[in-house]
């Protein structure tokens, strides 16, 4: 059936991609589930069947533009209606629509026609129910709101009004044009939407995880919001495990746990992972804050030289993680400094020096880094898993480079850009892994490490992203351009969390 | 660490062919309860190196579990609460992590494995 979507005015390119992956954690394309077998025939089956990489069926309202909050999606069940927005993160509520229209006039016409087997088990006189308005753009006075409530005395309410705890939920949302200035998507025409709530987002987790009342945090430690988009990209669930190659504070883990989810990260600064700042403020005390379940497992290791045993592979579920690209947290690796850049030879640490040596690392391209990456996940991920991560692209022109990295392993399902600068922005990119990791593709993994590791200069340099996005500009040439950038490359109300 | 964790790790030094299992030297080990999740077993048991887990558990003094185990023992649970204690709830806690080839001790402190290599070991 076709549900009216409505989202929050956020992070508007990981709206969709996230309904999809809840769609999927939810098993909308497992076959099942479907109300009837003709919707099932009108799912989109245009993947090969492999449900993996599956997607729904979207519409817009008439003459909307995509960035529009108004979306409606073809889900096989009320039951994962509700499933899925409960879940989210940027579902504002999934509506079973009961009438829509340009005019008040237009949609009443439309809620009479609705049939009415679908419309009067929900106003029953031993019902409860609360009517909500909405618009979006726009400020509605009580005293409208009211007139507005009081104008569907045509549909046949005879239950109780409940604002506290209503059996249903009801919206009339509405949406205007306001003139190009206001700073939203365009809009055509005024659109009034009315509709049964069937399941919203519970955002009261944000307030509860947000980072500013967390014990321990990093420089670069995860927002909340985000971190949950990228749990739920990830199909994080109980039983499933899921790795953070670079676990930092573990703020991307927490998100998982959350959802039920068993972790495990490494990371390459001991310090971060074991010490913390004391026996009250590390990974640990963070899991404990929140009443999850422990990590399983806290490493240090390098991405570059990962510790797996021979043989190990197809044990993650999903791989999620923030790589440090270099603009606020470079990344390392083993290897001196001097050693990569061929001034010295081996250092070789003398036996008494051993137990408490601290080796030296190296500067680490994101290059590499995204390649072992890569690498990693295509190996541990069990075929179908999850590899969720941020990739950082410099805004130039009016678009971002949409070249994002490949492996034969991996299908690209979903990149959702996050503008964080008129210089950059990271892209967050969902893979799903659809080919086993062959031999072959181990040996030119192994090649390529090896080429890395003998070009270490060249990679650092040609993949300094830092001094692209802080170097200041030509106030000449550069000038002109970054002000030209500043006017045209985005839309007025797209920004770091919209 | 959990001997989950130890199940999945080697000594990855340049030149070592035979980093696993690495041997288990074990100062101070602590058991923490964890909930019991027979589907999270049941997932994780086909990627297990039973006999390294069953020395693993060994050297830190826990004898509960079979030399050797097939899929049809995930059925008991008396198999899958052993199973479930050995790999989840036993933890290192001080100790180290020893190369079986080259003797190159990987400390373990405050539960966490440092598996980092030295210079002339990558």
């Amino acid at each position: 059936m076709w549900y009216l979507c409505v989202f929050y005015h956020r992070l508007l390119d990981y709206r969709k991609p996230e309904v999809e992956s809840l769609a999927n954690l939810f098993g909308a394309f497992n076959g099942g589930d479907w109300d009837s077998d003709s919707d099932r025939d009108s799912s989109n089956r245009e993947n090969n069947g492999n449900i993996e990489t599956m997607s729904l069926q979207w519409r817009l309202p008439e003459n909307h533009h995509p960035d529009s909050p108004f979306h409606f999606v073809y889900l096989p069940s009320e039951d994962m209606a509700r499933k899925i927005a409960n879940r989210s993160i940027l579902v504002k509520g999934v509506y079973e629509l009961w009438g829509e229209g340009n005019t008040h006039e237009e949609m009443e016409e439309a809620i009479k026609l609705y049939p009415d087997d679908r419309k009067l088990p929900y106003l029953t006189s031993e019902s409860t129910f609360k009517i909500t308005v909405d618009s979006f753009g726009k400020v509605i006075s009580f005293e409208e709101q009211n007139d507005r409530i009081r104008s569907l005395s045509y549909i046949p309410f005879k239950g109780r009004v409940n604002l506290r705890t209503p059996d249903h939920k009801f919206w009339l949302m509405e949406t205007d044009d306001y003139g190009s200035n206001n700073g939203l998507p365009p809009v055509v025409q005024k659109r009034i939407f009315f509709g049964r709530e069937v399941g919203s987002a519970d955002r009261k987790l944000l307030p509860t995880y947000q980072l500013k009342s967390r014990t321990y945090l990093g420089p670069t430690a995860m927002d909340a919001e985000m971190a949950f988009l990228m749990a739920n990209q990830a199909l994080a669930a109980p039983g499933k495990l899921v790795y953070d190659p670079f676990v930092g504070t573990g703020s991307i883990l927490i998100a998982a746990a959350h959802f039920g989810a068993m972790t495990m990260g490494a990371d390459i600064d001991i310090r971060v992972v074991r010490d913390g700042r004391g026996p009250n403020c590390n990974v640990w005390s963070n899991f404990k804050q929140y009443g999850l379940p422990m990590t399983l497992a806290l490493l240090r290791a390098d991405n570059n030289l990962p510790p797996w045993r021979p043989g190990l592979k197809e044990v993650f579920d999903a791989v999620i993680c923030d790589p440090p690209y270099g603009v606020r947290a470079g990344g390392r690796k083993s290897g001196g400094r001097k050693l990569l850049k061929g001034v010295v030879g081996p250092y070789t640490v003398p036996d008494d020096k051993r137990t408490d040596h601290i080796p030296s690392t190296a500067a680490y391209s994101l290059v590499e880094c995204v390649h072992d990456l890569l690498d990693l996940a295509a190996r541990m991920l069990v075929m179908g898993g999850r590899l969720v991560f941020f990739y950082p692209v410099l805004r130039e022109d009016d678009t971002i480079d949409t070249h994002f990295p490949e492996h034969p392993c991996f299908e690209l399902i979903a990149s959702c850009e996050q503008i964080l600068s008129l210089r950059y922005s990271r892209v967050l990119l969902t893979m799903v892994k659809i080919g086993p990791y062959s031999e072959e593709i181990a040996e030119s993994a192994r090649i390529r490490h090896l080429e890395f590791k003998e070009n270490h200069l060249k990679w650092l340099e040609d993949g300094n992203l830092r001094s692209a996005v802080f170097s200041p500009t030509d106030p000449q040439l550069g000038g002109a351009a970054d002000a030209k950038l500043g006017k045209d490359s985005k839309p007025k109300y797209r920004g770091k969390y919209v | 660490m959990r001997l989950l964790t130890h199940n999945m790790l080697s000594s990855n030094i340049k030149g070592v062919n035979n980093g696993f299992p690495l041997l288990i030297e074990a100062e101070k080990v602590v058991e923490k309860l964890v909930d019991f999740n027979p589907d999270f077993l049941r997932n994780i048991f086909p990627k297990i190196d039973w006999k390294a887990l069953v020395a693993a558990a060994r050297a830190v003094g826990y004898g509960e579990l079979p030399d050797a185990a097939d899929p049809a023992m995930l059925d008991s649970d008396d198999f899958l609460r052993h199973l479930h204690h050995a790999l989840l709830q036993l933890h290192l806690e001080e100790g180290a992590l020893v190369c079986p080839e080259t003797g190159r001790r990987f400390p373990v402190n405050k539960g966490i494995p440092n598996m980092l290599l030295h210079e002339d070991e990558v």
